[in-house]
């Protein structure tokens, strides 16, 4: 291809400025969307491998029983469980550390019939005997519960999945606007162009190839466009993350409940990808128009 | 490059008649032939039909009646492909230039051989021996809209020589340019026909046709007629 293609279709500065101008809003919506959708993903995931890795035991208080040797013997039983690797009793501080969020401070927790907690971690094979441990507490312990957190994770879970295919839905619909405003563009482009078009006819170019130069041509516009949008599409996603960890921070310690990771590598690669995908959808979108614009300008 | 048959006419019109529209036929039974490696001047009166007869030559027109034939197809059958065939083998110079002015001289004049796919090492050189024989050698970079009415015309000569094509139609192609200039153009349209060119020049101007003994295309009242000269 000789330098001259570039620059065979005359830049409309206005229009050109105007067509990236969109393209970078297209691509900025787009970028976010999919940087949400895969990190959501992952987070998805994460959850899920969470499911396998940790139970508890509630062991609840009884009148005339010894709650401390209760919630030993609970503990006890759970290490003896096949496929468990610990079991830890939490504190009564450390129980009432997780109830002062809802109760505040200035409440006497221990006043409170409030269970005691024993935090049980399943073993890298993740085969432990959980029904056998669930019959052993009903036999001796019937007032502890086994909770393995499936209903709420697997709630989040299913929350998590909706949201990420809201965001890819939304990506799939951004593109589709991007296909119809560049359509709209070289529609424009090329009356505003007749002349060009019909010399390059003249001097023997073929329909494909004067295709290929508002092909080129729209391809780097949508590429210039959507690079800006994916730039700052990366900054907001920088910018909101100490938000969202900071939000987070009380609810549960040393990072993220959700999990939200935008700028990662893989939130990264997604901003990439879709700027490129617009770029070449932009290209495409042109040379398809210009391609059955020429040729319904023969039939008439 | 596609060769013509031997025997076959570049060009040949078999009773062509050509109208707009409901108005009144402007060409009307014309028949002529343009033959390989031959010379002649199309000429006639303003509004007399040149430019028409030109644009039915380029298959940018079809005629309302009559047959046409262009490198050995029918015109009227000529499809995308074969349309661009016949664009390759014949360079045109408009009367209005036509000149891309987005493009520099050098960009403008090298554009055929860029639409063919040829690769720019190849051409550059050629490009501009041919611009410096037109006396443009000094202004490669400079844009058409900067460019006076006689060196646009030599943009387009030299845009319509560059890739040799087999047929050249010039409309009015000394038009603009002073008598000394005109006939230097004129002697590089003869060179070209002696190479193997044929070649097609629409002008009224009876001096430039005066200095070459060729053949005339003689339009009149939508009528042609020949005057085969003593070449």
């Amino acid at each position: 291809m000789s330098a001259l293609r570039p620059g065979l279709v005359p830049a409309d500065d206005a229009a050109a400025r105007s067509f990236a101008g969109i393209m970078a809003i297209l691509a900025f919506l787009a970028a976010l969307a999919a940087a949400a959708a895969v990190s959501l993903s992952a987070t998805a995931a994460d959850w899920g491998a969470a499911l396998a890795q940790e139970v508890t035991l509630q062991v609840l208080p009884r009148t005339g029983r010894d709650l401390e040797q209760d919630v030993a013997r609970a503990a006890a039983l759970a290490r003896a469980t096949s496929g468990v690797a610990s079991a830890t009793v939490l504190s009564r501080r450390e129980t009432d550390s997780l109830l002062e969020p809802w109760f505040g401070q200035g409440l006497d927790i221990g006043d409170l019939p409030a269970p005691r907690l024993v935090v049980v971690r399943l073993g890298a094979a993740r085969s432990a005997d959980l029904t056998g441990l669930r019959e052993k507490l009903v036999t001796e312990l019937p007032f502890a519960r086994l909770d393995d957190h499936s209903g709420w994770i697997a709630s989040l879970v299913g929350s998590a999945r909706v949201l990420v295919w809201g965001a890819f839905a939304l990506v799939v619909l951004v593109m589709g606007a991007a296909l119809l405003a560049t359509t709209f563009a070289t529609r424009g482009a090329l009356a505003a162009n007749r002349r060009t078009v019909e010399v390059l006819h003249w001097v023997g170019a073929d329909d494909r190839f004067i295709a290929r130069a508002f092909a080129f041509r729209f391809a780097r516009l949508g590429l210039a466009g959507s690079a800006v949008g994916g730039l700052a599409a990366a900054c907001v996603a920088a910018a909101i993350i100490p938000a969202i960890r900071a939000t987070d921070a009380g609810l549960r310690d040393g990072g993220s409940l959700t999990g939200v990771s935008l700028v990662g590598w893989t939130g990264l690669a997604s901003i990439a990808v879709v700027v490129v995908a617009l770029a070449l959808a932009s290209g495409l979108a042109s040379h398809s128009s210009v391609s059955r614009l020429l040729r319904d300008s023969r039939r008439t | 490059m596609n060769a013509v048959v031997v025997g076959e006419p570049v060009v040949a019109f078999d009773g062509v008649g050509m109208r707009f529209g409901r108005g009144p036929e402007i060409l009307r039974d014309v028949s002529f032939a343009i033959e390989p490696r031959s010379f002649q001047f199309l000429t006639g009166p303003s509004g007399a039909g040149k430019t028409t007869l030109l644009r039915l030559v380029l298959a940018a027109l079809r005629p309302t009646r009559g047959h046409i034939r262009l490198f050995g197809q029918g015109a009227s059958r000529i499809s995308g492909g074969a349309l661009t065939d016949v664009r390759r083998r014949t360079g045109i110079v408009f009367q209005d230039f036509r000149l891309l002015d987005h493009l520099s001289v050098y960009q403008n004049v090298a554009l055929p051989l860029v639409v063919r796919g040829r690769d720019e090492a190849g051409y550059r050189a050629e490009v501009i021996e041919l611009l410096q024989w037109v006396g443009l050698g000094g202004q490669l970079d400079r844009l058409p809209p900067i460019l006076s009415g006689g060196e646009k015309q030599r943009v387009a000569i030299a845009r319509a020589l560059i890739a040799r094509p087999e047929l050249i139609l010039a409309d009015e192609p000394t038009g603009n340019v002073d008598p000394h200039l005109a006939e230097r153009l004129l002697h590089l349209f003869i060179e070209l026909n002696r190479l193997g060119t044929s070649v097609v020049i629409a002008t009224h101007d009876l001096a430039l046709m005066d200095q070459v003994e060729a053949r005339r295309l003689i339009l009149s009242d939508g009528l042609l007629f020949v005057d085969e000269g003593a070449s």
